[in-house]
């Protein structure tokens, strides 16, 4: 894949990330197993260079322009934020734990972390300390695909994000929120935060993740969370991507689950120059459920990729998929949903739907369903739509006095809503509700 | 029960290829290897005029600088392209003046076909030209067509006697340099059908061509032509089939429909070629390209059934260049033993107030695997495209595999698009509901499945529904899950 075709501003990064790598190394402990996984990743990454629209999975989404900008990969300084200045982007309504990163650098100020039952803290310390080696050991870069090339980028460069443990038979009683923010101090400024999330048996937890920029400097970022669910264990993550139009999210996300254990992923995608949200769920024993769920509202030049897996390698289980996508002004939305039924994942049952709705006459949806089925005694389907407004119902709402715009609001609004009902946090459900209604223009009329 | 599960499966794999005789015709084959000078000859003993020489030439240079396509979802040997003789041709003296100079061993092999040639088919009221290795041979109810107007020939002929019909549309809707297969049948192709139907013309019969590879280590690259002019309508069919070889013999077909303002055409082909052994052995590689391209309040309406091919590559695609028209597309897929299909469709929007429809069955079954991939596209300026996608799969077994890729690219707001896809396996209940009314379990299966195809049966004329019934249940025989 080292390319002739590539522009001279991709190696340029591609290069810099590889020199990059030195400095880090001077400031990491090199005899630490974590290391060689880096240098190993590293060499990946330089084996597969940037992804290009020539591969099949980036077909309709492009890096090009967003590899151009000159990033820097450290931060050059430590910058501090006033919480009264970032507060709107937490949910402050309720009581949370909270893992705040500053230009990838934590933020103990604003941080609420605990080693009380549950570890809520960063995975810089866990990589660290022997403490955690068991936990690192047995679960770290385990689900996270090793020729991806971005994944790979990303491992070389691991270092630090959020850590959550809970062990056996424990429910976190309370959400934990984990907050990226880049401030612009740093110029423009690329971020690679890495994550690990497991729940032990019949443990539970709900987490919501966001990432934020807070200036007019271009941001990249490239995430990578690994999430392990063991037997019986729940997990309920959210994501909120409601980013400014020069902030860019490559969001890689894996989840290894046990039998009879239950993960819910909702993606809200509202914003962000070009997001990619890289969803993979691996099922590894039976009865297991795995819910993806999103909503996509974006307009201008935005972007926005869901790509997701399902790979039911074991028998009895279930995966329900719900994207809904309202597309205005010029923005370009794909979906790329792939269930994988293997041979012996007798008796799944696996449901996909997409539906979307194009505002504007400039905006464009890719989208492809696709399945992959090697089980006879299955039950598959994927649906996926591309329509309008129903011009009854809006002809309905008009006839009694509710103006055009608002109608279609309110009508986008319903389109959306059913994805929402899944959100087991009341307070997240409003916020998220408010979101959709402020996106949309409707005056829902009352307080939410 | 009549049968046990093992006995089915026995007669399953007992089962012969019905069509896999080889008959033995003396006959002008080329010799093996390809280069301008093969190419030349394919030309000077088609009596070709320069341009189509050109033509040929041109597209093998563009061939050689094309590499195979890897992405479909088949897995196969790549056919050496300098082991396969790309012309083979029953050996005649003279142009046959009646049947009674046909060879006769030729004759016979059309009668083991099912196919008659003789007048008697016009009882069935179908004009057949039948193509044997690379060569028509055979093309009846000349006269009766030509009454209309409609030109009905092998396209060696078209070339000779009607070079402003072919030079205008050849190429015109897939170019040479289209894909790896069309430009090497571009090259390569050494015979197939011509067909016109002028101005506001229905076509009073059935128009249908019949292909068999016979010789070995020979490739067949047929080019079809449909042109249907303003208000006209033609229903053309299809038919295949190939001896019985270890060796994978390669079929790279291109097939051209051209609608004209208001015309109608529909294509339905019944693919039985040799699938391969139960082991998986021999069959023909099955790499075609197929594109029909509708004019302002055209329709194109593709059915296929394929049951036979040890690989099968093949999207048969409608371009719906003028307002209003619709493309169409009904496909049944089987695939058992070691068979593999990648299939689907591609439906163009280019008009406005265009209309498409899909609607694929894939049935799979033994050890094969069964792709559906299509591709709906709505262009900026199509305002009003509606589309409406359906892709059943049907697995029996638990060694084969469904798979299904559709993309779908909207890039206009007033585009209304819907596509579903199921994946199931017949149940147990609605078997044993047959059982105890006294059907047995193969009938209850061939009741099933014909039930599962039947939007796509439906779609084809009589004559042919009644054969790819047949071709269905045979092809199943004794898969029961």
């Amino acid at each position: 894949m080292t390319g002739l075709n590539k522009s001279t501003h991709s190696m340029e990064l591609k290069e810099k990330l590889l020199s990059s790598f030195m400095v880090m190394e001077q400031d990491v402990d090199l005899a630490a197993p974590v290391h060689d996984l880096r240098t190993e990743s590293l060499k990946t990454f330089e084996q597969l260079g940037f992804p290009t629209k020539k591969e099949e999975a980036w077909k309709y989404t492009s890096l090009a322009k967003l590899l151009k900008k000159d990033y820097s990969v450290f931060p050059k300084k430590e910058t501090t934020l006033e919480l009264k200045d970032v507060k709107k982007y937490f949910l402050y309504e309720i009581d949370s734990y909270k893992v705040v990163f500053i230009d990838g650098v934590y933020s103990p100020f604003l941080s609420d972390t605990t080693h009380d039952g549950i570890d809520v803290c960063l995975l810089s310390a866990a990589l660290d300390k022997p403490k955690y080696k068991a936990v690192i050991d047995k679960y770290f870069n385990q689900v996270a695909k090793k020729d991806d090339s971005l994944t790979a980028l990303n491992t070389s460069f691991a270092r630090e994000g959020a850590y959550i443990y809970i062990p056996k038979s424990v429910v976190a009683e309370k959400p934990i929120q984990i907050i990226h923010f880049s401030t612009g101090e740093q110029g423009d400024f690329m971020l690679q935060p890495r994550s690990l999330v497991v729940a032990e048996e019949n443990a539970q937890v709900q987490i919501i993740e966001r990432h934020q920029s807070l200036s007019a400097h271009a941001v990249l970022t490239n995430a990578v969370t690994e999430i392990f669910a063991e037997q019986n264990a729940i997990i309920d993550y959210y994501k909120i991507q409601n980013d400014r139009d020069d902030a860019s999210l490559v969001d890689n996300t894996y989840i290894s689950q046990q039998r009879d254990s239950n993960v819910k992923v909702h993606t809200f995608s509202f914003g962000g120059q070009l997001t990619r949200n890289n969803l993979n769920f691996y099922q590894e024993g039976e009865h297991i459920d795995s819910t993806m769920k999103g909503i996509t509202i974006i307009e201008d030049q935005q972007h926005v990729d869901h790509y997701t897996l399902v790979n039911h390698a074991q028998p009895n289980c279930e995966s329900h998929q719900d994207y809904k996508g309202i597309y205005a002004g010029k923005a370009v939305g794909v979906f790329n949903g792939k269930i994988y039924v293997d041979q012996i994942a007798q008796k799944t049952n696996a449901f996909q739907q997409n539906n979307n709705i194009l505002l504007d006459d400039k905006a464009t949806i890719n989208t492809k369903p696709q399945l992959e089925i090697f089980a006879d005694d299955v039950k598959c389907s994927h649906g996926c739509t591309i329509g309008q407004l129903d011009e009854d119902a809006l002809f309905y709402l008009r006839s009694r006095g509710i103006p055009k715009k608002e109608a279609k609001g309110l009508l986008t609004y319903a389109f959306a809503n059913n994805v929402l009902e899944s959100v087991a946090i009341p307070a997240l459900k409003t916020r998220i509700n408010k979101l959709i209604a402020n996106k949309l223009g409707v005056d829902l009329g009352h307080d939410l | 029960m009549a049968y046990t599960e093992e006995e089915l499966k026995k007669e399953l794999e007992t089962k012969e290829y019905e069509y896999g005789f080889y008959t033995d015709i003396e006959s002008d084959t080329f010799p093996v290897g390809l280069n301008e000078d093969i190419i030349r000859a394919i030309s000077k003993r088609k009596e070709e005029p320069e341009w189509m020489t050109e033509w040929r030439l041109q597209a093998f240079a563009a061939w050689k600088e094309m590499e195979e396509p890897e992405w479909a979802n088949v897995h196969y040997e790549k056919p050496d392209f300098q082991a396969i003789s790309y012309y083979s041709a029953p050996k005649k003296k003279d142009k046959y003046n009646s049947l009674d100079e046909v060879d006769p061993e030729l004759l016979e092999t059309f009668n083991k076909l099912g196919i008659s040639i003789d007048e008697q088919k016009k009882l069935a009221g179908v004009a057949v030209d039948i193509v044997m290795d690379s060569v028509s041979v055979a093309t009846t109810f000349r006269d009766t067509l030509a009454e209309k107007g409609i030109i009905f020939c092998s396209i060696s002929e078209a070339i000779k006697e009607h070079p402003e019909l072919v030079r205008k549309y050849i190429g015109s809707v897939i170019p040479p340099k289209d894909n790896f297969y069309a430009a090497l049948n571009s090259a390569v192709f050494s015979d197939g059908s011509f067909c016109y139907i002028p101005k506001g013309v229905r076509c009073p019969m059935e128009l249908s061509t019949y292909f068999r590879i016979n010789q070995a280590g020979t490739g067949q690259f047929e080019r079809t032509l449909v042109i249907a002019d303003e208000g006209s309508y033609v229903s053309y069919l299809e038919g295949c089939t190939a001896p019985s070889r270890d060796e994978n013999q390669l079929h790279a077909a291109c097939v051209e429909l051209i609608a004209l303002d208001d015309a109608e055409i529909k294509y339905s082909t019944v693919q039985n070629w040799f699938p391969g052994d139960k082991e998986g052995k021999g069959g023909v590689f099955n790499f075609v390209t197929k594109r029909g391209i509708c004019h302002t309040n055209a329709k194109i309406s593709w059915t296929q059934v394929e049951t036979g091919s040890a690989v099968t590559w093949k999207y048969p695609s409608c371009v719906l260049k003028g307002d209003n028209s619709i493309g169409e597309f009904y496909s049944i897929a089987v695939t058992n033993n070691f068979q593999q299909a990648d299939t689907g469709t591609k439906m163009v929007h280019l008009g406005k107030n265009t209309r498409s429809t899909i609607i694929s069955k894939g049935i799979s079954a033994g050890k094969s695997q069964n792709s559906y991939r299509g591709l709906v596209q709505v262009n900026p300026r199509a305002t009003n495209a509606r589309n409406f996608s359906q892709c059943d799969s049907l697995l029996m077994g638990n060694d084969c595999g469904a798979h299904t890729f559709p993309y779908i690219e909207a890039r206009n707001n007033s585009a209304q698009i819907e596509h579903e896809a199921t994946t199931s396996k017949i149940g147990e209940d609605q078997i044993f509901y047959c059982n105890q009314r006294g059907i047995d379990t193969e009938k209850a299966i061939a009741l099933i499945v014909n039930g599962f195809s039947k939007e796509v049966l439906n779609k084809l004329p009589m004559e042919f529904a009644v054969e790819a019934q047949k071709l269905l249940e045979i092809s199943l025989e004794g898969s029961v899950g």
